[in-house]
This record gives C-alpha cells, structure tokens and sequence, in this order.
C-alpha cells in the first residue's frame, strides 16, 4: 500500500513537473543544450528561410529564450543537399537544427542527392509560406481570368514566368498552371525572390509566383498587381497594402478558375537518434519564439500562413506533403533519371 | 537640391557620439573580418545581425554598414602582406601590392590601396546622393541579356594581356571555367560533374582556389627559395602616408577611370570582384607603363582597390531602391531590414526618408572614420612583414585553413585549398597564368547562367544578345576591349608609317 | 611531391620533363571533364543549351590548349632546370605537415590540428625554444577559438579534445 501510494505520489509529482515544464521555462531536470546549437540553413545568405533563420536566432538572442548560443550556418551546395546530408550525418546529435523549405522534398527527387525528411526528426512547422500570381502593373491583366485568357489565346512559351531556382517549388506550381491553362510557359530560373521581383518590374518576364515578402515592396510602389493567390481561402490580413487593397483582397486562384494550392513549409527539423527530451525542449522553445512581438511582425509582414505543429500531427502533415511532391514532381518530369 | 538638403538632415540623424561609437567598432570588426579571408563581409554582418535587433534600425545599420566598410578597406591588408586575399575583391590587388610588398614597400602598397578604396567609396556615395532614382530606374533595364554582356565585357577587358604563351593563358582560363561549372547547374537544377561525390555538391567556391593558388601557393614559392619572406621587411616609417599621399594625384585619371567602372560595375549588378578585374585589366593597358604592372606598380593597386569600393559602395543602391542586392553582404543587409520592418523597395525613400538619408550620410562618414582608423595602422601592419618566416608561415597555414573551412563549413575543402596550393605552385613555376583562372572561376557560373536565361527568354535564339540596343552596345564594348591590343598595335603602326611621310 | 634524389647525378628534375607533367595533368582534367559533361548532356536544346554544353567545349579546348602545350614542353631545353632537389625538400617540408594537417582536421577537429602544425613547424624548422614555440602554438587556437565561436559565432571543426572539454 505504501508502495502504491508511493508511485501514485510521484506519478502526480512527475504529471505535474511536466506541466510546469510546459508552461513556465523548462525545469532543471528537463534536456538542455549543453553547447552551441547549430542552426543550419540548406540555403544561400538572404533567402527567406536564412531570413527566418537568423530571425529565430536573434529572437533567442534577444529575449535570452536559451541558455547557450544559437549560430546560422549556411550550407546550401546541391540546391540544398549538402545541408540536409549534415543533418543526416549528425545521428543523435542534439544541438544541431536545420530549417527548411521545399527543398527538403523536391531536392532529393530532382537531384539524386540521398536523403529525405525520414533521416531526420520533425520538431515543428514555424509557418507556411504562401505563393501569389504576379504580373507587372502596366499590363492590363487585372484578374487572373484576364492572364489566363491572354495565355490560352496566346502561342505556346509565349508567356515567360520567373522564379527562384530549378525543379524548386516556383516551377512546379509554373507546371500546375501549365496543366490546368493548357498552354506552355517558359519558366525562367533566377537565384532569388527579389531579382526575380525586380525582372517583372523591368519587364523582362511576364509573371512570378513570388511569395507575398519577396513582392510586397514592388506592389506597394505601384510596380506590380496581385493576381490570385495559391491557397485555399483568402489571406486574412485585412491591412491597406497600395491603395484599397489588403492581401485579404486577393482572390484564391481556385476562385479564379485556377485550381491550384500550394503552401511551402518552414519547419525545423533535427537529427534522428535524439533524444525525446531534446525535441521537447525545442518544441517549447520554438513555441516561445512564436509568441514574441517581433515573430508576429514577420507573420504580418511576409503575410505568411501561421499555422504551428509539432509531434505526430507535423510528421503526418510533412509525409503527406512528402508523396504530395513526389506526384507532382513525376507529372512534371523533374525526377532525376 | 532637394537631395542636398536631406543629406544634411540625414547628418544631423547621424551624428551623434552613440552613432559615432557604433561606427568605429563596426569599422574595426570590419577590417578584422577583411582580413581573415573566408569570413568575409556577409558573413559579418549576417552574424551581428541578430544582435542589433535590440537597437534603433539607424544606429544598427550603421554599424552594419561600417563593417561592410571595413570589410571593404581590410580585404587588401593580407593581399599585400602575404599574398593572400582576405576578400574575393582584392585579389586584382595582390598582383602588384604583393610585388611592392616584396620591394620593401609594403607601406606605401597599402597607404594607396586604403586611399584609393577611400576616393572609390566616396565618388560613388556622390552618385548615390544625385542619382539615386534615376541609377535605380536604369538598373531596372537589366535582363539576362544585359547581365550576360556586362560579364562579357568585364571578362574581356581583362583577357589577353599577359607575356604567358598563349596555349597556358587559354588552358588555365577554360580550366577555371570548368572548376566553376562543377556542382548544382542552376538553370536545370541538376548536378553536373561530381561524379557522385557529395564532397563536390557545392562545387569550388573561387575563395578556396585563390587561397590555395596565391597564398600557399606563394608560401611554398617562398620555401623553395628558403626560409625567409623574399622580399626584405620595409624600415618601419610613420611618415610613408604623407609621402605615398604626395604621389598620389599623378594617378588621377587612373582613379576616375576606375571609379566610373566600379560604379557600373556595382549597379548593374555585376559585383566588387569582377570590377576590381575589370578594372585593373584596362589600367594595365592604357597605362604608359603597362609592361610593368605585374611587378609593384603603385597603379596597379590603386586601379583595383578603387573600382571595388566603387563597385561594393554602389551595389548598396539596387538594395535600397529596388530591394535586389548587388553582393551577397547587401543581401544580408536587405534581410536586416526586412527584420527591422522596412521595405526595401521604390517607396523606402520616400517614407523612410531619417532612415535612407541617415544611412548614406554615414556613408561619408563611415568611410572618413574608417580611412582615418586604417591609415593610422599602415606602419603597424607592415611591421608583421618583420616576423621571422618560421613563425608566421605556419600562423598564415593555419588562417588560410580555417578560411577554407568558413567559406562553406566543409573540410574537404580545406584539402582542396591544399590541392589548390600545390597545383598553383607548379603553374607559376611553369608560366601559367593564375589570374586569367580565378576570373573565370568567378564569372563562369554567373555569366553561364545569365546565357541559358536569355535564351531561355529568346526561345533559343542567340539573336538576343544584339537585339536591343543596351545589350548590342555592351557587347560591342566588350569586342572592342577583346581586340584592343591588336586595334592599337595596328593604329599604331599605321600612324607611325604616315608621320615620316 | 612525388620527386626525391635520383642517383642519375642530376642536380633537379628538368624544366621540360615538369611541364609536360603539368600538362599531362591539365589534358586529364580536361577529358574529367569531357567525360562528366557528356553524362550532363551535351546537346543544344529548343530552350538554349543542356547543361553540359559549356563544360564540354570548355572541355575540349583544355584538351587541345594542353596538347599543344605537351608538345612546346617536350621542346623546352633538356638542360633547364625546374628545381633543384635541395630546394624542392625544402618545399615537401611545407606540403607534408600540411598533407598530414588537412587529413587530420575532420579528425583532430581544427584547434588540435592547428596548435600540432604550429608547434611542429617553429620547433623543426624554425628552430625555435620550446617557451616561444608552445606560446605561440598554444595561444593562436585560444584567440581562434575565442574570435571565432564566441565572437562572430562561426563553428569550426572540432574533435575529441573538445567534445571532451565540452566546448
């Protein structure tokens, strides 16, 4: 009987340990960063996810969130595949992260490189990057009825779309829109979201896919128009962007007769073989990022999709977003061999 | 004067001692990380980056900028001293600062490459404050097919002038694009030539192969000949700024000459380093003593270090004016800002005007603090040439090994910095031109990339590189360059033949 | 290095004999790659060129550039000297250690690595007292240590020593 209440004691004792864990900072008890945590980016210096980054690092820093230092390292060989085999590499080591995007699942199919999401442990999703249809402001498209009509009536690889990068999320949604338009479109490769903004600014291409923080500042100048944007509902930031306008104001592309939804992943993933004290602790973590002051600005800014998951519900949603990628690279003839 | 009078406003936002401290520490962590090659300017500033969120964004981007700026001066302290380039853009300055170096002038090497980068920086902060709208309005024009011409003239403005046999200049060039195709094609985003290898993914980075070829390389030239730094250690002489100073006016068409090409270097956006290049190929042939660039021409250090402080200076205008970066520091900045919730953009001079002017007027200032700070140092620097070989040539060994290291955090390439060293060696001994190999190395993947776009944008067509008349005139340059030596020798030869008659 | 004393009495390799090494060695990157570019595709298609185009012509000419560079090395005078053998010791003096120093860095990590190379260069061929030369070979990784991790957060490559002291 003693011994039963005993363990009945201390099973309370532990249940309510991990409650306080949970909600107040992490006990002496809990798993700790005993060194400096690397935090890799599969991406070059100024890309949104090195942005994101070093955004969540600086946020650490500054609201002291962890007790050892956090550092970026870029490592963004192979488009990206240099910095996921690090992770791979890294079996049970506990003080590296790395983030992602898309790369994370398009890389290993377009490239051969060997890795997937399944040598590493999820730890949570930070936000879902959202992807608009973008023309120059002086082309008379005014909805992406209008572009559309003008890429049907047109021959094919008439139309020009630039984007970041090859085989990468920018071109597989340029393919989506191929399939449901009917038409060709010659899609540009460039190294980055804001080159690719400024080229449709110059002209030198007919439209982007550009996430909303790649674009905004050329829309606000009047230099470009907002189509429609990939998502299934309309974006909830009800704020005036240029002139009437709110990101709530740009339709679905579905609406449109678009039907395509796409949604890049920013997620933080770490080595598998780690303990599961380890992952909590930067679950917690990651959440404590989440509801800083300066994390919110970015959401707002960048008009990204706030959605958070950790757990089995991250690793079922990234699986899911997994065989998602590998049909729509096969359809689009992007896998390596 | 509009412009004028918001620079004024933009000083009196800078200044002020807070400010001013904030500068002077971003200028001497600046020059620190110039120096240690591998840890170059972006990586500065992407690393403080986080730190100065708890600032005012015009405090923190000045002293972001000022680590830039330091960046920028201290790139040429180690091209000079040992050969070796702390930053991409200072290679151009080793090929006659290392020479002056090994004469005993080590001194007046880095006194003109300091002031030069000074007057480069300065002529284009100038071009900013006028300009600002109507450079970022012309960048806007640049297309692939315009980028791609921009890096055919800058290639060829420096190709072809070397004393090396023909066959090795073209060998050694054709490798370096070769070395630069290595890893992911951008344009398909397959991988190409790594054979498997995951070591290879990334490619070779251009900073490991000028470490390897110019610093161990000239470390193991420097053992053959015996133990000791061939050049003998420069008497330690405070006054070797004044006197440099005197010297200096003579260059001044050198200086305005490289300082227009750096700031369309830097605009267009083609970058510091192939404007040093650029540069240094076109001072070498207008400059009456061209024959001797190569062998410690105080000109041939003035022409490079000016165009790249241009160039870095102007490549800052695309950031702010239209949000592209022009070098990979610049898109650290931008990222900065975007944390700090500015826009980047057309608009940001409009309703960000405290802090666009206060950042250009800690341009001026900026580099006034850093020159000040560098110049001060000129005799202490070249005090280090007095070390005995024996203790710092394994201190360079080591610096040049955790460069490789930090320019991609991967330690093969810290063997292929050593493969480099070895290969750079035997091609010096055997009269291979280094130089014409690392500017390829730069330019391959970039002016590769730039051509597959355009046709991209053509349907194929190589039509689009005389289409439009931006493009066409570029290009035409660019011929002119490539053809010069031969067009003088035959103007020559046909005026010399008319003036007897 | 693979050149060491010959008993043939010849106070160094040969000018001629080097370069075309030299040569031999750019013709075989050349044909690397040819051979890689080839796997990359070669072609010219509808949308511009695949992407082993450049690579392979760049290829080629490395091939035809080093070619010809063989044949003006085989010509080069038989009694120029590329080195002489004293002075190419003193070379493979550097290229050993730092062979051994870039083998050993994934390893040792780079601080163990570097404060061995110090040590073993000023104490063998600087000559140096053992006081200056720990000073210098002990201090430098510390400063290293500190500029890098602590100071501008850059990770370098670590090894037992470290995970030892749990840096």
């Amino acid at each position: 009987m003693a011994m039963t209440d005993f363990r009945w004691r201390s099973r309370v004792t532990a249940m309510v340990a991990a409650l306080a864990a949970s909600l107040f900072s992490p006990a002496a008890w809990a798993w700790e960063p005993t060194r400096t945590v690397e935090f890799i980016v599969p991406a070059g210096t100024g890309g949104g996810a090195d942005q994101m980054a070093r955004m969540i690092q600086g946020i650490v820093a500054k609201h002291g969130l962890m007790k050892q230092t956090m550092v970026v390292v870029n490592k963004a060989g192979g488009a990206g595949g240099e910095g996921f085999l690090d992770i791979k590499n890294a079996k049970g080591n506990p003080h590296k992260l790395v983030i992602t995007l898309s790369n994370l699942f398009t890389t290993p199919l377009a490239t051969g490189i060997p890795f997937s999401w399944k040598d590493m442990t999820p730890v949570s999703m930070m936000a879902l990057d959202e992807f608009v249809l973008w023309v120059n402001a002086e082309t008379p498209f005014k909805s992406a009825q209008e572009f559309v009509a003008a890429v049907k009536a047109s021959p094919d690889g008439k139309f020009k779309l630039g984007g970041t990068g090859s085989k990468q999320e920018d071109q597989i949604i340029t393919v989506a829109m191929q399939r449901a338009i009917g038409k060709k479109m010659t899609y540009i490769p460039y190294k980055g979201g804001g080159e690719v903004a400024v080229q449709l600014v110059g002209k030198h291409i007919d439209a982007t896919v550009n996430n909303p923080i790649e674009a905004v500042a050329q829309w606000r100048a009047g230099a470009l128009r907002p189509l429609c944007v990939f998502d299934g509902k309309p974006l909830p930031i009800k704020d005036k962007i240029a002139g009437d306008m709110s990101w709530a104001d740009i339709p679905t592309c579905k609406s449109q007769g678009l039907d395509i939804e796409y949604l890049m992943l920013r997620g933080i993933f770490m080595p598998a073989g780690v303990p599961k004290d380890a992952v909590d602790y930067y679950v917690q973590l990651m959440q404590k990022v989440r509801a800083t002051p300066e994390w919110a600005q970015l959401m707002h800014d960048g008009a990204f999709n706030p959605t958070f998951m950790a757990g089995g519900e991250y690793a079922k949603w990234v699986e899911n977003e997994e065989k998602r990628h590998r049909e729509l690279m096969k359809e689009a003839g992007f896998l390596a061999n | 004067m509009e412009g004028i009078s918001d620079l004024l406003h933009g000083f009196s936002v800078v200044l002020s001692w807070t400010n001013f401290f904030y500068m002077l520490v971003g200028i001497i962590l600046g020059v620190i990380i110039g120096v240690l090659p591998g840890l170059g300017g972006a990586n500065g500033v992407a690393i403080l980056l986080p730190l100065t969120f708890s600032m005012p964004p015009t405090s923190a981007i000045i002293l972001l900028s000022c680590i830039y700026w330091g960046a920028l001066f201290g790139g040429a302290i180690t091209s000079i001293l040992f050969n070796i380039p702390g930053e991409p853009w200072s290679v151009a300055t080793t090929f006659d600062g290392h020479p002056m170096a090994q004469k005993g002038q080590a001194g007046e090497a880095l006194t003109a490459a300091f002031t030069s980068s000074f007057i480069g920086a300065l002529f284009a902060v100038i071009v900013i404050t006028l300009a600002a709208p109507l450079v970022a309005s012309f960048a806007l024009q640049f297309g692939p097919a315009e980028k791609f011409s921009v890096f055919f003239l800058a290639f060829c403005s420096f190709v072809g002038m070397g004393k090396e046999p023909p066959a090795k200049t073209i060998a050694a060039m054709m490798l370096g694009f070769a070395l630069a195709a290595v890893g992911t094609d951008t344009v398909t985003g397959s991988l190409r030539l790594t054979f498997g290898s995951t070591e290879l993914l990334g490619g070779f980075d251009f900073l490991i192969a000028v470490i390897g070829l110019f610093g161990i390389g000239e470390i193991l030239l420097t053992m053959e000949e015996g133990l000791s730094f061939r050049g003998k250690a420069a008497a330690i002489n405070p006054t070797v700024v004044w006197q440099t100073w005197k010297g200096l006016p003579r260059y001044w068409l050198t200086m305005l000459r490289s300082c227009l090409i750096g700031c369309w270097m830097g605009i267009t956006p083609a970058g510091a380093t192939p404007a040093s290049f650029m540069s240094y190929g076109i001072a070498k042939r207008s400059s009456k003593d061209g024959g001797k660039f190569g062998t410690g021409e105080i000109e041939g250090v003035i022409a490079p270090e000016t165009a790249a402080h241009a160039a870095g200076t102007s490549a800052l205008l695309p950031m702010l004016a239209l949000g592209v970066p022009g070098s990979p520091t610049a898109a650290v900045l931008l990222g900065g800002l975007l944390i700090w919730g500015l826009q980047p953009g057309p608009l940001l001079f409009v309703e960000q005007k405290d802090f666009v002017w206060g950042l250009i007027a800690s341009m001026y200032l900026g580099n006034i603090v850093g020159l000040a700070v560098v110049l001060t140092m000129v005799p202490v620097f070249a005090a280090i040439l007095r070390v005995p070989f024996g203790i710092i040539a394994p201190i360079i060994l080591v610096i040049c090994a955790i460069g490789a290291y930090t320019v991609h955090n991967n330690s093969f390439d810290v063997i292929m910095m050593l493969v480099f060293g070895v290969v750079g060696y035997f091609f010096k001994k055997c009269n291979y031109p280094l130089a014409p190999l690392v500017l390829a190395i730069v330019l391959g993947d970039k002016a590769e990339e730039a051509f597959r776009q355009s046709l991209l944008i053509s349907g194929g067509s190589v039509s689009v590189f005389w289409s439009s008349g931006l493009v066409g005139t570029i290009m035409a340059l660019g011929l002119v360059a490539l053809f010069w030596p031969a067009v003088s020798n035959l103007l020559g030869r046909l005026f010399r033949q008319r003036s007897p008659a | 290095m693979s050149n060491t004393p010959q008993a043939s009495g010849t106070p160094g390799p040969r000018q001629r004999t080097v370069e075309a090494c030299v040569a031999l060695f750019v013709l075989a990157l050349g044909t690397i790659t040819i051979i890689g570019s080839l796997q990359a595709g070669i072609g010219w298609g509808e949308e511009g060129p695949k992407s082993g185009f450049f690579p392979f012509w760049v290829g080629l000419i490395v091939v035809l550039a080093s070619v010809v560079n063989f044949v003006r090395a085989v010509a080069i005078s038989p009694r120029r000297l590329f080195a002489e053998w004293s002075q190419l010791a003193e070379v493979r003096k550097i290229v050993v250690p730092m062979a051994i120093y870039v083998s050993a860095v994934p390893w040792l990590g780079i601080y163990l690595s570097s404060a061995l190379l110090i040590a073993g260069f000023m104490r063998w061929l600087g000559r140096y007292g053992w006081p200056l030369t720990l000073c210098i070979s002990l201090s430098l990784p510390v400063l290293t240590y500190v500029t890098f991790e602590r100071w501008f957060l850059v990770p370098l490559p670590k090894g037992p020593i470290e995970d030892w002291l749990g840096l």
